[in-house]
């Protein structure tokens, strides 16, 4: 009870130096915070993001590439396979689900695909959930110029039901791009799913090979075929690694998903070494910021210790008082720290989302959620032992007179 | 047997050039319980000295401190703080109330490392000073007699055996070192708490039966070149 007033009131009359110091100690959590949750969260995404597909047949060129490209809609695509490829795979006993995707246009930045509707309603995104059109939309037409547009996509470009664009060539968008004569109806808005198909444009598969502009001989091709098996079958998996990526040499079998994309990750090890790098740094700042803060004001708490050991507080009290003070303003940072946290996070979360579609959830439990806040009181009470050791050795008779 | 008792006291200081001066030298000096005893000295006689170490705020280098049945000098320092917190109240010079605290949370301080904090008894103090409209004042917001009030209060809030005021009118004015000197005694009285001040004005001696020379009692004082 003494220990918590003497605190407060000190934290009070302290309390631009507690601002600065809580302030760089909420810097430190809610950056610590979100630099673990951001790629805890986002590796989770991308590597348990296969639901319904269990592998991707391309052209010949990078497995991460291939996936990135057809089931993430990021980056571009490492060719076309032939249609007959496609016909092959679909007719494999093994395989359920054969989804062909093609791209080459963008609507203003946001990706188009081509494939066959019927396929697309059968795709399982998560289990036991299909990609599902808000009513009263419906699914594109495959023989038709309609489109059916992402959540997230319509809610960026403002598209609804009824509206009619013109798809852009490339993947990438610039107020230069050519602009396709063929206008395409949107007859339908996805319900949000909280995958990449959120920020997708999907359309017919041969109206995207058919599209004016691109190229006739191309016109039967496609840019990688999305793969469910039947059965959880390694074995025939296996087979088809080897069929396609160490027989042939003209396609790519990127499978299992999920060790594909952590290549990803393990290409991005450096960055996240070194974002985890600065919030430790951060952290060892506010910790060094506490102790700096306390100990240079302990010359002028002297006369105050002086006299609290004067009324009988002990050696043990005021040390004590010191260390509570650091490990309450790293608490009180702590705390704070959790609207950093969210508001990085939220920043991180909302470019993630533009670029992937990948939707990260602040409020998801993870244990680093209490056991960084309650490092850094530990840390803040450890960097309260130097300035609670002066406070300890204070000479209670040379500092009961004011000294001018 | 005496509420204090002092035998053979001695203490000395490594003065700035570096000489070891021995500043405390006291045969005996005693006071009973409930005894208002002033000591008179010059400024820089080692008064100040004394009382910490009746205090048990400094250790001497020989000699007994016998108060309230506990022998001071032999006690850890531990032990020291203890007896201070529940037997000793102290008024200094300069208040040395805490800034940052009201003159209720003053007082409570008072008892907070002894008996423990009573806030009922704290009220009734501050108000005994004349000070029941200024609780959530703090220090600054007073004139210097309420200031000194507020100390009177706090020394008395552990229910201490002895006060120790160490010339607790040096700040303040004729007409309120007159006041402050009254409700001292008065309520040290009242508490049945002996009093020793140290002051060196002639006035504030002139209110007490049982003035010491601090130089009489003190060698050191005498042996000085």
């Amino acid at each position: 009870m003494i220990l918590a007033r003497l605190v407060l009131k000190s934290l009070r009359q302290h309390l631009l130096s507690t601002a600065v110091t809580a302030g760089a100690t909420a810097l430190a959590t809610g950056l610590l915070l979100a630099v673990w949750m951001v790629r805890d969260q986002a590796q989770a995404a991308f590597t348990g993001m296969t639901g319904g597909v269990d592998a991707v047949l391309g052209a010949r060129g990078s497995k991460l590439q291939l996936v990135l490209n057809s089931l993430f809609h990021v980056d571009t695509s490492p060719g076309n396979l032939k249609w007959e490829d496609y016909e092959e795979i679909a007719r494999h006993p093994a395989v359920a689900l054969a989804l062909p995707v093609a791209v080459g246009d963008n609507y203003r930045g946001f990706r188009i695909v081509g494939t066959l509707p019927e396929k697309l309603a059968e795709l399982e995104w998560t289990s036991g959930q299909r990609l599902t059109v808000r009513p009263p939309g419906r699914m594109f037409e495959p023989t038709l110029r309609e489109a059916v547009v992402g959540s997230f996509a319509a809610a960026k470009l403002g598209l609804k039901r009824g509206d009619v664009f013109q798809p852009y060539h490339g993947l990438n968008y610039t107020p230069q791009s050519y602009q396709h004569e063929e206008e395409y109806v949107v007859v339908g808005i996805l319900a949000p799913s909280n995958t990449p198909a959120d920020r997708v444009i999907w359309i017919p598969l041969a109206g995207l090979q058919k599209m004016g502009g691109h190229d006739p001989a191309a016109a039967d091709e496609i840019s990688a075929v999305l793969l469910k098996f039947k059965a959880d079958n390694p074995l025939t998996a296996r087979q088809l690694d080897s069929l396609y990526n160490k027989q042939g040499n003209r396609l790519t079998f990127a499978w299992p998903i999920a060790q594909v994309v952590a290549q990803l990750f393990d290409r991005l090890a450096w960055l996240d070494r070194v974002l985890a790098l600065v919030a430790y740094l951060v952290v060892a700042i506010a910790a060094g910021s506490i102790l700096a803060s306390i100990y240079n004001s302990m010359n002028e708490r002297r006369r105050e210790i002086a006299i609290l050991r004067a009324l009988g507080a002990r050696r043990r009290t005021v040390f004590g008082a010191v260390v509570l003070e650091s490990a309450a303003i790293a608490g009180i940072g702590a705390m704070i720290g959790f609207a950093v946290y969210a508001a990085v996070f939220g920043i991180a979360g909302s470019i993630l989302r533009a670029q992937t579609g990948v939707v990260l959830d602040p409020l998801a439990w993870h244990p680093v959620l209490v056991l960084a806040p309650l490092g850094i009181v530990a840390l803040g009470a450890l960097a309260g032992v130097v300035p609670a050791w002066k406070a300890y050795r204070t000479d209670v008779a040379d500092n009961l007179t004011p000294h001018s | 047997m005496s509420l204090l008792e002092v035998a053979d006291l001695k203490k000395s200081f490594t003065a700035p050039d570096g000489i070891r001066r021995t500043i405390i030298d006291i045969p005996h000096f005693a006071v009973e319980a409930r005894q208002q005893v002033a000591l008179k000295g010059e400024s820089g006689s080692g008064k100040t000295t004394f009382l910490n170490l009746l205090a048990g705020i400094l250790r001497p280098d020989a000699g007994r401190i016998r108060l309230a049945g506990s022998d001071v000098a032999s006690l850890s320092e531990s032990a020291r703080d203890r007896l201070r917190a529940t037997t000793v109240g102290y008024i200094f010079q300069t208040f040395n109330l805490l800034q940052g605290h009201t003159c209720l949370e003053n007082v409570l301080l008072g008892m907070a490392f002894g008996p423990g904090e009573d806030r009922a008894r704290a009220v009734a103090l501050l108000e005994r000073v004349g000070l029941r409209d200024h609780l959530a004042h703090r220090p600054r917001q007073l004139s210097t007699g309420q200031q000194q009030r507020v100390a009177v209060a706090r020394a008395l809030a552990n229910r201490p055996r002895l006060v120790l005021a160490d010339e607790p009118t040096g700040n303040l004015d004729h007409a309120s070192a007159r006041e402050a000197l009254r409700l001292i005694r008065e309520t040290c009285r009242e508490n049945d708490a002996a009093l020793l001040l140290v002051s060196h004005d002639r006035d504030v001696l002139g209110e007490f039966e049982d003035v010491r020379e601090f130089a009489g009692l003190n060698r050191a004082v005498n042996d000085r070149p």
